[in-house]
């Protein structure tokens, strides 16, 4: 299932929803994102995510897709929240149920790498020297990438 | 056609949208890429390195050479940041 909101979300009551009434799940792995308040040697007061309304969903639906193409997940969520957030506050939430441990961690690892590099948001971030979009990392595209090689192999 | 620029392009560029009618033979994304720089000052100036301008024709990644015709949308933006 695919989210995209303004709102913050319950980590619980999501984990409650994903797995409820199910008896073949036998592990959820879990990623929560949040703002982080130190930018090299600034300190962020806040950061705004943009994004592109309907490519988003699009582009979230197929990276979902693919996890479940690739592992044996019996349910999966991704949230992503947009708008201006603090320090502290979540950003995105995924979580991946299988019926074995190590479908549900690598499905959940695979997503958020392939997801940073793929849905489209933007992030302005503010700091004491003003406001500023941050650019894209490489280590975010080399983390995305060793996805690429295990289907290589 | 409708094209639609996000992040940093919409800051310099001005606008976050704008209806074109590229000349015909403008078939392909480098082309429009390359008509759209010629519109102002603004439009050249965030056109200017296309190494950081990604693009999406009809909300799918596209390459310089995907063709482009009337009615796509056609959306220009800096590589993606989500996640944490």
């Amino acid at each position: 299932m695919i989210k995209v909101q303004r709102e913050d979300f319950d980590v619980g009551a999501e984990l409650e929803r994903l797995t409820a009434g199910r008896r073949d799940v036998g592990g959820v792995a879990t990623f929560i994102g949040l703002v982080r308040e130190r930018l090299g040697d600034a300190t962020v007061a806040a950061m705004t995510l943009e994004h592109y309304p309907g490519m988003t969903e699009k582009q979230l639906a197929q990276i979902e897709a693919e996890a479940q193409r690739r592992w044996p997940l019996q349910a999966s969520l991704i949230i992503h929240r947009y708008g201006r957030l603090e320090p502290g506050e979540r950003i995105v939430f995924v979580a991946t149920a299988s019926a074995h441990r190590q479908a549900a961690l690598e499905a959940c690892a695979f997503l958020i790498d392939w997801l940073k590099t793929k849905a489209p948001f933007w992030k302005l971030e503010e700091t004491g020297a003003g406001e500023q979009w941050v650019a894209a990392s490489e280590s975010d595209d080399a983390a995305a990438a060793r996805w690429i090689k295990k289907v290589a192999e | 056609m409708k094209i639609l620029y996000f992040a940093w392009l919409k800051g310099k560029v001005g606008i976050g949208e704008e209806a074109v009618a590229p000349p015909a033979e403008v078939t392909t994304v480098g082309a429009l890429l390359d008509w759209l720089a010629t519109r102002g000052p603004k439009h050249a100036a965030a056109l200017a390195n296309r190494s950081i301008v990604r693009v999406a024709v009809n909300q799918e990644y596209a390459g310089m050479d995907q063709p482009v015709k009337a009615g796509d949308e056609v959306a220009l933006f800096p590589p993606v940041t989500g996640g944490l």
